[in-house]
């Protein structure tokens, strides 16, 4: 297939992309055409404006036949841009596709340098490495291997049950991987949701529930992904599943054995109310809980400390759920591809000492009044201060760990809106006087203008500026007693004190505290401060650079429900495409063991994916392609220099740093 | 019909490498038989202007060992090139840059300063060094100068084959004497050596555990040495995986660990960088502190790994030099 000249002989062909002023306007093009033209093995060197555009490809192609190129560099862009476009247009025009090679002098040159004298230069040097790598390369195959049918989705937030359920619906099986007992992360916590104030229970838990059913989706919760192994289509992922001491499949949720508890009364923090309310060491965590099924906590169970309880919860049960010998089970998954949708943790806000959070009692967070104004929550609905009265003037503050260049410089979208939306539910359950405390009211979704001014509508009050401090030193009479806010109102532009019942903290959204194990695990990059980064924020804003690894939801950066959603449903889209076509190709990079193996053994030990054995009859090392993952320990290791990587051999490499050093 | 020439010469070296001719005994004879030993200053009176009287090529070959290391060397090699048809690079130092090469780690300048006036047994108050030139009342005396640093042979003139070794063993010698004898010469620029690394000709390969990882590396007088398990299973730090076969495993055989000396197979540029890479691919570590704790224990690494080799290598040594670095 491959245009080689009667004689053999390599005939490379360099084409110079201008990237419209892109590279053209930092690099001098005519000169390295011209430059390109004396170096070894070159037929044939010319530029032009765009070279990925279909003209572009066409001027390629065209040439290859021409002059009977047989090897051909692009200059251009990044590979991860355009390596696949240049490749199908050298086949298309028969050439082996891995007869090309790019040299980046966008991104590592015309944008990262100053001036034109240096940038030529670079781009020279990394022509000339282009070119003297590509007379080495090889006539390559690309692999094709099958992609596993089912998918993970990891997180039970909004954005993965919205995820999990869109995919499982096309006939596809799901894994489901949630760490707590019960999907629905934090939406399951709020009472409305801002802007329709739709109840969140109303449109969250039947699809929760959905998820408990649907025959496609296998429901993890309590359980961690601790590995994963593989490639795009082929991952195996193995996932712990922490004990709850009952048994999932035998409890039916009846609440029995929590009502037979030793503990008459709930004594231990009820994680699900943040705090606000207590629970049994047997629990079920709120009554929506899905699955529906009990678990057992082992930090205040008298059973699990000491074993000395009566155990009268395991004779309540009927079903003989209860299992206090359950231990920590493993399972391994084989899917074809991944979604994080890992969600987001609250700012903590005893960051900022000056508001007082800790401190004063009546000090209260955003996720804490959004259970409070739950009707199934630890008031049954009813704002109450901590002494159990109603709060006549409340505070709020939005803004806090967000746009602030002590914690977080960026704004966490959803703020102001929960801000109006709480003041909207405080004041309609306890007609207190409200005053919001905002920097900048931002309502840039569609019907939050309107959401705000109807807000506005109900006399709250907004007043612009940062507060400074919370503090309870009054200085006033009317300030006995009371928390006052002191602010600058930077619209009348004077200094103010207001004195309320509660304050209210609108915190932002930072990233898990364990993303950087996340990160790890599945081998992905997070942005500035760890929300995980996708592949391109405009075009491809659910991939990932780990390909067959997608990201949904406030994971990869504060948003909203309604931009969860939509991404949950894209990135399962993403993965459905992925298992859709069948097959993912390989590069064709796997070791082999070249002659003159001496038996060392060395790459066997550092292979890690066990690729690699001694054969018993010749004592020499021979790799398993199919099991090879072209990571290049092996080469790396072999002291014999003879386990070679197909697309990265030495003379390759050292020819491309030659092709540096030699020529500028 | 005269007997062809050849010629034995050194330069830096130890001597080492002379004895091993030596050591050829009874296979010498025929040796000696068959050619005329033209040049040979270890065993033969040697003057500068017998070589340079000679005819261009009139020497069939000449195996030079020892580094380049001084303007002697330089000017001595550089005449022997124009005598001779071929030149061997005999042993690592000329090969590689051997042993002295080491001294690549250090300025020329510091050198001298350290051998001259430093060292606990020098007395030498009024700080005298070694100068090309000198007058005296009766002229003009002269010394050979010191390189800024360590060249190996290839670095100075164009060599032809290389015979590996600190010194080259005895059977490498033989075969590169005949193949020169008897014309059989393998393409130019070939070590006259084996293609693979002594672990597949040494004698404990078996021994050697499939999955091999090494928590601790323990040095020779620290432990009580196996004689027949594998001694990098042991925790000794044997370089054999990453050394040309060749010697028949003569230190492993003495119960030590292979340094070495034969230097890189083909495949390798850089013997020192390959034979780290390939040594810390074995460390059998979980963490940062691991890798730390078992590296702490290679003592000396650029002597460990480097010995032969520094001034062949890719970085050919601390100073660097852009002017003469091999391109
Ligand atoms: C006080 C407050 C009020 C809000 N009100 C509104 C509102 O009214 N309207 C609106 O549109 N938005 C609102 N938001 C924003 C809203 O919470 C988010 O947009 C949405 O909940 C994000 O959903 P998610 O699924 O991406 O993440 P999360 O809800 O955080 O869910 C992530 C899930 O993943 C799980 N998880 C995390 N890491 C792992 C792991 N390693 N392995 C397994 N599971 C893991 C978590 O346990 C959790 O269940 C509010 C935010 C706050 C703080
Ligand atoms: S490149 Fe080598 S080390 Fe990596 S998977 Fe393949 S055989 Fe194993
Ligand atoms: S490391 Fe190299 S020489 Fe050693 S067994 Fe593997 S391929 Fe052979
Ligand atoms: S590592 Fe050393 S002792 Fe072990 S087999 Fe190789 S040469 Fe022999
Ligand atoms: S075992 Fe190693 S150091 Fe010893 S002679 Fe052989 S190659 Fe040289």
């Amino acid at each position: 297939m491959t245009a080689i000249q009667g004689d053999g002989s390599i005939r490379i062909g360099v084409f110079i992309c201008h990237c419209g002023i892109n590279i053209a306007a930092k690099v001098n093009i005519s000169e390295v055409v011209e430059f390109a033209k004396t170096l070894p093995h070159v037929a044939y060197a010319t530029d032009y404006q765009f070279l990925c555009s279909d003209p572009g490809q066409e001027l390629i192609k065209t040439h290859i036949r021409e002059n009977n190129l047989n090897r051909i560099v692009v200059a251009s862009c990044s590979p991860l841009m355009h390596e696949v476009t240049f490749r199908r247009a050298a086949g298309e025009a028969g050439l082996n596709p891995f007869y090309v090679q790019m040299a980046n002098i966008r991104e590592q040159v015309s944008w990262v340098t100053k001036d034109m004298k240096s940038s030529t230069t670079k781009a020279k040097a990394l022509v000339a490495a282009a070119v003297r790598r590509v007379a080495r390369h090889d006539a390559l195959e690309v692999r094709q291997v099958p992609v596993k049918a089912d998918v993970l989705v990891v997180g039970g937030g909004i954005a993965g049950i919205q995820a999990a359920l869109t995919i499982a619906n096309s006939d596809k099986k799901v894994y489901l991987v949630e760490r707590e007992p019960t999907i629905g992360g934090h939406m399951a916590q709020f009472d409305k949701t801002f802007p329709t104030l739709d109840c969140a229970a109303c449109i969250l838990t039947p699809k929760m529930s959905s998820v408990a059913v649907h025959p496609n989706i296998t429901l993890l919760t309590f359980s961690e992904v601790v590995s994963v192994e593989g490639y795009t289509g082929n991952f195996r992922v193995r996932i712990k599943r922490k004990p709850r001491y009952v048994i999932e499949d035998k409890c039916v949720g009846c609440n029995a054995c929590v009502d037979a508890c030793i503990y008459k009364q709930p004594r231990f923090p009820d994680e699900f109310n943040v705090g606000l309310s207590k629970r049994k060491p047997v629990y079920m965590p709120f009554p929506q809980a899905t699955p529906s099924v009990v678990l057992i906590d082992p930090e205040s169970c008298i059973q699990l400390k000491k074993g000395t309880c009566k155990m009268p919860c395991v004779d309540a049960c009927d079903r003989n759920a209860i299992d206090f010998n359950q231990k920590e089970e493993f399972l391994d998954v084989d899917v074809g591809a991944i979604i994080l949708a890992t969600g987001y943790q609250p700012f903590n806000p005893s960051r900022i000492p000056e508001y007082g959070y800790g401190k004063y009692p009546n000090v209260y967070t955003g996720l804490e009044v959004e259970r409070l104004v739950n009707a199934a929550g630890p008031t049954q609905g009813q704002i109450v201060l901590k002494d159990g009265t109603k709060p006549k003037s409340v505070g709020i503050i939005h803004c806090v760990g967000s746009r602030d260049q002590k914690t977080n410089p960026y704004c966490s979208r959803v703020c102001c809106m929960y801000s109006l939306k709480l003041a909207h539910l405080i004041k309609e359950r306890t007609e207190a006087e409200v005053f919001n405390f905002y920097i900048d009211m931002r309502a840039a979704g569609k019907g939050y203008e309107e959401f705000y001014d109807r807000v506005m509508s109900e006399q709250v009050q907004v007043i612009r500026g940062r507060v400074a401090e919370v503090t309870d030193w009054a200085v006033t009479p009317e300030e006995e007693g009371k928390l006052v806010l002191r602010v600058e109102d930077t619209l009348v532009g004077v200094a103010r004190r207001i004195p309320v019942d509660m304050v209210v903290l609108s915190v932002g959204l930072e990233p898990q505290p364990d993303v950087e194990q996340v990160q790890r695990l599945f081998n992905i990059s997070c942005s500035k401060g760890g929300w995980l980064l996708e592949r391109h924020p405009k075009l491809a804003p659910v991939s990932t650079f780990t390909d067959g690894i997608f990201i949904a939801g406030a994971c990869q950066g504060p948003k909203d429900i309604p931009d969860c959603v939509a991404q949950a449903g894209a990135a399962a889209g993403e993965a459905m495409a992925l298992i859709d076509k069948g097959h993912v190709d390989l590069e064709p990079n796997a070791a082999h063991v070249r002659e003159n193996c001496s038996g060392c053994r060395t790459c066997i030990s550092a292979c890690p994916f066990h690729a690699i054995s001694l054969d018993k009859e010749t004592g020499l090392s021979v790799v398993n392609e199919a099991l090879c993952k072209g990571c290049g320990t092996c080469v790396a290791s072999c002291p014999s220099g003879v386990a070679q990587q197909q697309m990265f051999t030495d003379e390759q490499i050292y020819e491309e740093i030659e092709g540096i050093m030699n020529y500028v | 019909m005269s007997k062809p020439k050849i010629g034995f010469y050194w330069c830096a070296s130890c001597g080492g490498c002379d004895e091993a001719v030596v050591d050829l005994a009874e296979n010498i004879l025929s040796v000696v038989e068959a050619v005329d030993i033209a040049v040979w200053p270890v065993a033969m009176d040697f003057k500068r202007s017998d070589v340079e009287n000679m005819q261009d090529g009139e020497m069939v070959v000449t195996f030079i060992n020892g580094a380049i290391r001084n303007t002697e060397d330089r000017e001595i090699v550089e005449i022997l090139r124009e005598k001779s048809k071929y030149i061997v690079a005999f042993g690592s130092c000329a090969h590689l840059g051997g042993v002295p090469g080491m001294g690549n780690l250090y300025t020329r300048e510091s050198i001298l300063e350290c051998s001259y006036s430093e060292t606990p047994s020098v007395v030498n108050p009024e700080k005298v060094c070694p100068q090309g030139e000198t007058t005296v009342p009766e002229g003009v005396l002269t010394l050979p100068v010191l390189e800024e640093r360590v060249w190996t042979l290839d670095q100075t003139i164009e060599v032809d084959y290389y015979l590996p070794g600190c010194p080259p063993p005895v059977a490498l010698i033989v075969d590169g004497v005949t193949a020169f004898l008897t014309n059989q010469l393998p393409p130019k620029g070939s070590v006259l050596g084996p293609k693979h690394s002594l672990c597949l000709d040494c004698p404990r390969k078996d021994t050697k555990p499939e999955n091999m990882l090494i928590k601790e590396f323990k040095r020779p007088h620290e432990t009580e040495i196996d004689l027949e398990t594998c001694l990098l299973a042991q925790g000794l730090l044997c370089l054999g995986p990453a050394t040309r076969s060749g010697c028949g495993a003569a230190c492993i055989n003495g119960n030590m660990p292979c340094t070495g000396c034969l230097g890189p197979t083909d495949s390798v540029r850089d013997y020192g960088a390959k034979a780290l890479s390939g040594i810390a691919s074995l460390f059998d570590a979980e963490t940062e502190a691991d890798i730390a704790r078992i590296a702490d224990r290679i003592v000396d690494p650029a002597g460990t790994f480097y010995r032969y080799s520094l001034p062949g290598s890719l970085f050919q040594g601390k100073v660097f030099q852009k002017e003469g670095a091999r391109s």
